[in-house]
């Protein structure tokens, strides 16, 4: 048995040591990487459930998510949580502290807890997000939560990776409702206030309401209030979309929208040496990207 | 009084009938006169010779708002400041004979530090226990361990400073019950307690709970002493560990400030007279080695302080808007090399403490980087006090510092800026939120890099660290606890849960918890029986924990 | 795509003194590394259970209060029964010369105390990344 069948065969096993080597494998974009994805389970990736949860900084998403896996552990689910965090610009590093907030509960072996750093990517999200989601699923943790900072344009990402998003938000975050980003409100399938003992949580919550034509649930993450029945929402929808179809044809075009995104990816490196190569002294951008393009077409 | 009283500014004259006189007739200065050398009196505060508006406004007169020159009309020629220096280690029975030497040597108020468990909440037997009892300082699991703490020494005599936060009322309520047991009422009782906990949330990191049941016990301890302990001091809102973990002055200013904002605030939401509980508010500065500007930062809080107070507050009694404060020397800034050297620095820091007004001082051991002190390292730092008392001549008058012109406009900037910091926290929605999202932790944490940074890169040269170094072998010492403290001490918790009525135990933690539960019923009477019936600290903290939840930290 | 060395730095026991712990983690990020910081009052079992859910290739941990010699050697072991005693372990604070022995030969690979110069400390770290990446090979 090779060194990659083993780790397969150890991933199916549920091995947390050999679940994280896979993604990283994924991560840094090796050979062995792309292997392990094309040999998962597919039963279990079907059987899976994706919630991404997203929102403004300071919402409590973190204590949030952690509620949230008490209650799906104590429904007999094992769930996988990725957190995911900006790279620095600069260095290309990145501090990943979202799993904090969660970790006392990562030393249940029914959780595993994977941090991982944007890398360049704009989105929000990393690219391996959605392969780290597949493998941890094809380990058997059924419930795979997606967790965002919610700046930028992160919550297109984890809409689009995600079966089920929850936005995240509470009251006191600048109290104009349409101040708040465009797009925000549009991707949520669920739309959660959290803190709301506090003051004006009332007011969010029926502006909401007015607003968006969906489900709005009130949590206290910090007194455990609401969780239960945001859980049970969560398991609710996701049964609507199985019996409606809604949930396959999401993955679907999330399998295309990630195909996109590792195409790109991979094609950054030799674009950008094609366009170095064509020198843009004197050019303009615009007429060296349209010579470039010729030439790739000429090329078949 | 002035010698031409025709000439005198009607200020300085006001100044000098009502609270100066007011002050000599409370207690008259240390000396009738106080003579220099050469046979010139001292001047008991210098002024200019013409002080115009903005020197009124600003700068001003000690014992008058906004106090810039001081809470108090005498300042040291009336009372010098105390001298308190930390003790506690390991056992109480230990500690009370380090108590006893302090006490013998010519400390003047007692001040105790708890090791982290008994500061987290934990007993001496609970697994996350292991290895830190008595580590750095006193273990208390129960009355039984805090009446050998204080065996023989007459509370009503002392003052008692407890560096204890998060399970604060319990600390409280075993001292109260001990000089119960001594025949000492509540009311006669002087001291402090830390009780600090926002600043635990971005700077020292012993929290148990949440921050909004934490303040449910800060207010109630409020309550409780301006009824029965008028003379202690409830709260002591600490700036210290702000800088420790790294931020500027400014910010060292206005996180402290917004802190006790946030404090004055919750207690009046809680129907208390801000006139009987804001004049028992202290304070906890750092004093660090820039001389200069760490007395601008001392006159800058105490003013701003003040301004603060009274455009939100309006207090009718102007002691509600003094800023009495304990300064500790800088421990960050002592070094473990060449160790000798520290004690200059702590030299510096005092000097600048005292210039800068504070009530109350410990002075840091030159081994402080390295372990517990030794005594002889503890004789030092306190005749360090002791000489700048004594000799130097400054406490012979007040505010000496003033008028020069660097002093005056550094007092300015850190006014501006510590004001400015207040104003971005109140519209980000307050202290709390601000501990939540992360901003005072992420700027403390910048300012930290920054500083750690420049002297990496030798822009900020510390002597024998990245420069002056010398060929000498730094040894890291710890002052290693006996394992067997920790034996010792579990084997007494055991003793005293043995023989304890194990039916009052079990009803007082009942009744605590329902308590706790019922959302606005006063805790302190439920946690001083408790605390007589022997209940442990990790047992109150249990109930509390499992009604309030703990505290996880946000990260960046 | 390049490959990023990711580190996790943790204090462990119950001391809450983190300003050493996260200038180092805040440097370890400026120098280009992913940094999981896992914050204070950790138990051993959590340290190692972050450490091989997160597939790092060194562990940092910081003590201020003395307690390394118990703990240090616990989280080294914790990482064994995890199957994971590959990852090495640097460790950082007030950390007395005498106890460097013990520490090394519970599995601490590297120890540095304050006035360490940052730089030797990610170039430890590096190396230490390096080291174990290779190992995988």
């Amino acid at each position: 048995m090779t060194g990659l069948d083993r780790l397969l065969r150890e991933v199916h096993a549920g091995n947390p040591r050999s679940v994280a080597r896979a993604i990283t494998l994924v991560e840094d974009g090796l050979e062995q990487g792309t292997a392990i994805l094309a040999s998962l389970d597919r039963q279990r990736l079907a059987r899976a459930l994706v919630v991404g949860i997203t929102g403004p900084v300071g919402a409590g998403k973190s204590t949030l998510t952690g509620r949230l896996v008490r209650f799906f552990l104590d429904q007999g689910e094992r769930l996988g949580i990725v957190a995911v965090d900006p790279s620095s610009p600069f260095s290309g590093g990145a501090l990943l502290g979202d799993r904090v907030r969660m970790m006392t509960q990562a030393t249940d072996d029914r959780v595993l807890i994977r941090s991982m750093a944007t890398r360049g990517r704009l989105g929000g999200l990393c690219t391996a997000a959605g392969a780290a989601v597949r493998i941890m699923a094809a380990a058997g943790y059924r419930l795979i939560l997606v967790e965002t900072v919610g700046v930028g344009q992160s919550e297109w990402d984890v809409a689009r990776l995600a079966d089920i998003t929850l936005v995240v938000l509470a009251p006191g975050f600048g109290d104009d409702i349409q101040a708040m980003k465009a797009g925000l409100l549009e991707v949520a399938d669920l739309l959660v206030i959290n803190k709301a003992d506090l003051p004006g949580a009332r007011k969010l919550l029926l502006e909401l309401q007015g607003m968006a034509e969906k489900d709005v649930l009130e949590t206290s993450a910090v007194r455990d209030e609401g969780i239960g029945r945001l859980g049970q929402r969560i398991l609710e929808l996701e049964q609507e979309l199985r019996r409606t179809n809604r949930l396959e044809e999401g993955r679907r075009q999330a399998r295309e929208s990630e195909a996109l995104d590792w195409l790109l990816e991979r094609l950054r490196e030799p674009l950008a040496r094609l366009v170095r190569e064509e020198g843009a002294a004197g050019c303009d951008p615009r007429i060296t990207a349209e010579r470039l393009l010729e030439r790739i077409g000429a090329l078949g | 009084m002035t010698e031409d009283r025709k000439t005198a500014h009607p200020a300085v004259i006001s100044w000098e009938e009502n609270e100066l006189a007011a002050a000599l007739a409370r207690f008259p200065e240390r000396r009738p006169r106080f003579i220099r050398h050469g046979g010139e009196e001292i001047p008991r505060l210098a002024l200019p010779d013409h002080p115009d508006d903005r020197y009124l406004e600003s700068v001003g007169f000690p014992g008058r708002f906004p106090f810039t020159r001081g809470v108090q009309p005498t300042m040291y020629r009336g009372r010098l400041w105390t001298m308190r220096q930390y003790a506690g280690f390991s056992t109480a029975a230990a500690t009370n004979e380090r108590f006893r030497f302090l006490l013998d040597q010519g400390q003047t108020g007692l001040s105790v530090a708890f090791d982290l468990p008994t500061q987290i909440g934990y007993d001496s037997d609970d697994p996350l226990a292991l290895g830190e009892v008595g580590r750095v300082g006193v273990a208390i699991d129960t009355l039984a361990d805090m009446e050998i703490l204080f065996a023989n020494i007459p509370l009503d005599r002392i003052s008692t400073s407890m560096t204890i936060n998060a399970p604060a009322m319990i600390l409280l309520a075993m001292y109260v019950v001990v000089a119960e047991k001594q025949g000492v009422k509540a009311s006669r009782l002087r001291g402090t307690i830390q009780n600090d906990i926002l600043k635990e949330y971005v700077a020292r990191g012993t929290y148990i709970f949440p921050p909004g049941p934490s303040l449910r016990l800060i207010t109630d301890i409020f309550r409780w002493c301006a009824a029965e302990a008028p003379r202690f001091n409830t709260i002591s809102i600490s700036g210290y560990h702000i800088r420790e973990a790294g931020s500027t002055a400014a910010q060292e200013v206005a996180f402290t400030l917004a802190n006790g904002l946030a404090y004055v605030q919750t207690a009046l939401d809680a129907g208390l007279d801000l006139d009987r509980f804001a004049p028992r508010l202290a304070f906890f500065f750092s004093a660090s080695s820039d001389l200069l500007e760490e007395v601008a930062k001392f006159r800058a809080a105490r003013r701003l302080w003040a301004r603060l107070m009274r455009e939100r507050f309006n207090p009718a009694d102007p002691r509600s808007m003094m800023l009495r404060f304990h300064t500790q020397t800088g421990g960050s800034t002592l070094t473990a090399q060449q160790i000798d050297n520290n004690i200059v620095r702590v030299t510096i820091q005092a000097l600048a403490a005292v210039l800068g007004g504070t009530q109350s001082l410990h002075t840091n051991s030159r081994d402080e980087a390295l372990s517990l002190p030794a005594e002889d390292s503890v004789r030092t730092a306190l005749r360090t006090q002791q000489i700048i008392a004594h000799e130097s001549g400054v406490a012979e008058t007040v505010d000496p510092l003033a008028g020069s012109y660097y002093v005056e406009q550094l007092t300015d900037t850190i006014e501006e800026e510590a004001r400015g910091l207040i104003d971005e926290i109140d519209g980000q929605g307050g202290v709390v939120s601000c501990i939540e999202n992360g901003f005072i932790a992420s700027r403390i944490g910048e300012a930290a890099y920054t500083y750690q940074q420049e002297i990496e890169q030798g822009e900020r040269i510390i002597v024998g660290v990245n420069s002056y170094q010398a060929e000498e072998a730094t040894h890291l010492s710890l002052h290693r606890i006996d394992p067997a403290v920790e034996e010792e001490q579990k084997a007494r918790l055991a003793e005293v849960k043995a023989g304890r009525d194990q039916a009052r135990v079990r009803a007082v933690l009942a009744a605590l918890d329902r308590a706790a539960r019922a959302e606005s019923e006063d805790l302190m009477e439920p946690v001083l029986a408790a605390v007589r019936a022997y209940a442990s600290v990790g047992e109150i903290c249990g109930v509390l924990r499992r009604v309030f939840g703990e505290y996880r930290e946000r990260q960046w | 795509m390049r490959q990023r060395y990711r580190v996790l730095i943790g204090k462990p026991g119950l001391d809450g003194h983190d300003r050493g712990a996260r200038f180092i983690a805040r440097a370890l990020r400026d120098a280009g590394f992913e940094v999981i910081y896992t914050g204070i009052r950790r138990t051993p079992e959590e340290i190692a259970a972050a450490a091989v859910q997160e597939d790092v290739a060194a562990v940092g941990l910081s003590s201020m209060s003395g307690a390394h010699l118990r703990l240090f050697p616990a989280v080294a072991e914790a990482l064994a029964r995890a199957g994971a005693a590959d990852i090495p372990i640097l460790g950082g604070g007030i950390i007395p010369d005498e106890d460097r022995p013990l520490l090394e030969q519970a599995g601490i690979s590297g120890i540095y105390t304050p006035g360490t110069p940052v730089d030797t400390i990610v170039q430890a770290f590096r190396e230490a990344c390096e080291r174990h990446y290779r190992g995988r090979q």
